[in-house]
């Protein structure tokens, strides 16, 4: 008895450091469990005005997916014990994948059963568990993926499953009774419209400011003097607080307007479409122009060299050496810019761009948590589809630039 | 085959390349010896217009160079550089045939010359032609860079200190290989190195370069043996001279035509250097001298390595 204890401890770690091959699903696993066990799967509320009543997820058993949920779990806390292999890899891969699409369904499934004694007006949203729960499995995949050292391909394949998966059960009704279906289901028209003005704003400021950022940053490459004006003038622009950027260009664009009454024909006014997207192009112009510089005057002055030596003329120089070995970092740039703009095209709401900022600002004036989920899931999933497309398409372009 | 004449190259106030002459006759193994910052790279890069001369004139194979379209001009010279600079983002292949394609040869001859080429490096085709340079060595990628620059069967080719950044053995090997290349092709070829070494075992002239100017222009014995001045002898280094004359000296210079000895015999074209090594290992003063067809033509004595 007298050592027993001063050993107990340190024996115990050992175990532990023994046992778990793979620490992070470890990790994943533990916070996922504790999410099911803290906090409401789904939240009950009679009605859009009061707060709900939080409902764990053992006590939606009745719902049939509750128990892959425990099946996928254990077979994942299992799979953190095995020494790790590609075989166990892929497994888990896979595990994870359909933990993710199990937890969507038990979250439809849930939400169906619990409004069959419900009145109409009560609203079922999603708890924090679920949440939790879906973003450990979503990461448990992208985990299982890297150590795999998955091609981009794998990658595509895995995100166009998860995807339809999801679609599948959204088009058979799984989440109907959601409160987030519903107000969807409310405003799909709006919802639509939103979408496709969101992906225009985007769009439009993504491709102004490659059209105006590319010519700029190759001109700082080839011409370093001009690197510090450019620069100052693009990070204080950059510095500024987006709504107040927004806000400032309604007064020029006022005046404008005021002046030129014929250019209001055009769509061009002190808000909407317009300021949205030179604000968008604004902040967007840092990154396309310091990435396309630094790609540029990054790559092996060797390369460059031998090509000149060799005869080939400056526009070769540049199409076929300078811009495939910039490229990469160019899209890196882009693929920023991206994912910024569908972020600050939210903001653009606020003056009257529209967008799927409009459901954001509505919900958070009438505190609707799930108008504003409206929103902002949409521009997550927006952002995260385009800076994946990207990285595909950098990969397919670097290819393509052999002779 | 090059005439640079009274060349001068400015930057700012200084005077890198001044006033410098020189004639390289065609077939020609001509190094550009001198210590770091002397002008070397300068001059060569004047001979592509990779830089422009301020005055004077140089003519290749008769031609004013200021007068031919600058990228005509230089898909005509062979280009090699130390850092090589093969396309990352381009196989072997690709790589080895840029000038062949910017010349607009059909595909079924650039990619016999390729093949060609790889085997004169002995890099063999089937293996080296889909790789990238990331997956060669420092050695194979030197090879790629010599035979990129060889590619369009150039009048002429210019090298940068090219062996410089390679180990010591692969050095060796590609300084052999050069020297085959240059006997079986008669290319011209003008070479810039701040290695004596170097410059001894390829050049069949030494330009040795002190500020901007030519300080002595010989053959490498007449480098060795009567230096130009106290800077030329300094720069050879008075310091294992003796070792430097042997390793470009041949037996055939030394040789007693018609006696005998005994043992494995050596070729005429070996160097004194390595007869003495041969004697060293063999522990005699005395080996047999026979000729490329096998026909004992002589001996070499140890006393007349020294003579
Ligand atoms: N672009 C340049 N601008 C100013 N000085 C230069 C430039 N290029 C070379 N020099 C200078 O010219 C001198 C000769 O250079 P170089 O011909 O490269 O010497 P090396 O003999 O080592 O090849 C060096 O002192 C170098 O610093
Ligand atoms: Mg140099």
């Amino acid at each position: 008895m007298t050592d027993q204890p001063s050993l107990a401890g340190p024996r115990a770690a050992l175990l532990l450091s023994v046992g778990i091959r793979n620490q992070v699903l470890f990790v994943l696993v533990v916070v996922g469990v504790a999410a099911v066990v803290l906090s409401g799967f789904v939240d009950e509320a009679p009605n859009r005005l009061v707060s709900g009543r939080p409902v764990p997820l053992w006590a939606a058993a009745g719902a049939l997916p509750v128990p892959g949920i425990a099946v996928l779990g254990a077979a994942l806390s299992a799979a953190c014990l095995i020494r790790p292999n590609r075989t166990l890899h892929c497994a888990v891969a896979v595990f994870a994948a359909a933990l993710l699409l199990v937890v969507l369904a038990a979250a439809g499934h849930t939400a169906g059963l619990l409004a069959q004694n419900a009145s109409p007006a009560s609203r079922i949203s999603l708890g924090p568990a679920f949440w939790v729960l879906a973003a450990c499995a979503a990461l448990a995949v992208g985990d299982a993926l890297q150590r795999l050292g998955a091609g981009i391909i794998a990658q595509l394949v895995t995100v166009a499953g998860l995807a339809s998966g999801m679609l599948l059960m959204a088009a058979s009704g799984t989440f109907d009774a959601l409160s987030l279906a519903k107000e969807y289901a409310i405003h799909r028209q709006v919802f639509a419209d939103a979408m496709t003005r969101h992906m225009t704003l985007v769009g439009a400021s993504v491709g102004g400011a490659a059209a105006i950022g590319f010519p700029l940053g190759v001109a700082i490459a080839k011409r370093p003097k001009l690197q510090n004006p450019v620069f100052a003038v693009l990070n204080i622009l950059q510095t500024i607080p987006s709504i107040a950027l927004f806000g400032l260009l309604i007064v020029p664009l006022s005046a404008l307007v005021a002046a030129v009454p014929r250019l209001a024909a055009y769509g061009i006014g002190g808000i909407g479409v317009t300021p949205a997207i030179i604000a968008l192009v604004l902040y967007a112009l840092l990154p396309v122009v310091r990435s396309t510089s630094v790609g540029l005057t990054g790559i092996d002055s060797a390369a460059v060299e031998a090509g000149r030596g060799m005869g080939m003329t400056p526009g070769q120089i540049f199409r076929e050496i300078e811009l495939p070995l910039a490229l990469p970092v160019l899209f890196t740039g882009l693929r920023i810019v991206t994912v910024q703009a569908i972020g600050l095209a939210v903001v653009a709401a606020l003056i009257g761009a529209g967008g799927l900022g409009t459901f954001v600002f509505e919900g958070l004036g009438q505190y609707a948590v799930d108008l504003v989920l409206l929103g902002a899931l949409p521009a997550i999933f927006l952002a995260l589809g385009a800076d994946f497309m990207l990285q595909i398409l950098t990969a397919v372009l670097r290819r393509r630039f052999a002779p | 085959m090059i005439e640079i004449d009274d060349v001068t190259k400015h930057y700012g106030d200084r005077r890198v390349v001044d006033r410098l002459s020189l004639t390289v006759p065609a077939g020609d193994f001509c190094v550009l010896l001198g210590s770091s910052g002397c002008g070397k790279s300068t001059t060569l890069k004047m001979i592509n217009r990779l830089i422009a001369a301020d005055g004077g004139q140089i003519r290749v194979a008769g031609e004013d160079i200021a007068t031919v379209p600058v990228e005509q001009l230089r898909r005509r010279i062979g280009y090699a550089i130390q850092s090589i600079g093969l396309f990352p983002h381009w196989t072997v292949e690709d790589n080895i045939a840029t000038v062949p394609r910017l010349l607009k040869w059909p595909r079924v001859r650039r990619v016999e010359r390729v093949t060609e080429l790889l085997e004169m490096f002995r890099l063999e085709p089937g293996t080296y032609l889909g790789k990238y340079p990331h997956q060669l060595s420092g050695g194979e990628q030197q090879r790629v860079g010599v035979a990129r620059a060889l590619a369009a069967d150039p009048e002429l080719l210019l090298m940068d200190e090219p062996f410089g950044a390679v180990d010591p053995l692969t050095r060796d090997d590609l300084q052999a290989e050069l020297l085959r290349i240059h006997r079986a092709m008669k290319k011209t070829i003008v070479f810039v190195t701040h290695d004596i070494e170097e410059a001894l075992r390829l050049a069949t002239h030494i330009a040795v370069m002190q500020e901007g100017r030519i300080a002595q222009l010989g053959s490498p014995i007449d480098i060795l043996e009567h230096p130009a001045s106290e800077f030329v002898s300094d720069f050879v280094g008075r310091q294992g001279i003796g070792l430097k004359l042997l390793s470009v000296r041949k037996i055939a210079d030394r040789m007693r035509a018609g006696e005998t000895a005994e043992g494995e015999p050596l070729s005429p074209e070996t160097s004194l250097r390595d007869a003495l090594s041969a004697m060293t290992a063999r522990r005699t003063d005395r080996l047999p001298v026979s000729d490329a067809m096998g026909r004992k033509v002589g001996a070499i004595v140890l006393a007349d390595l020294v003579r």
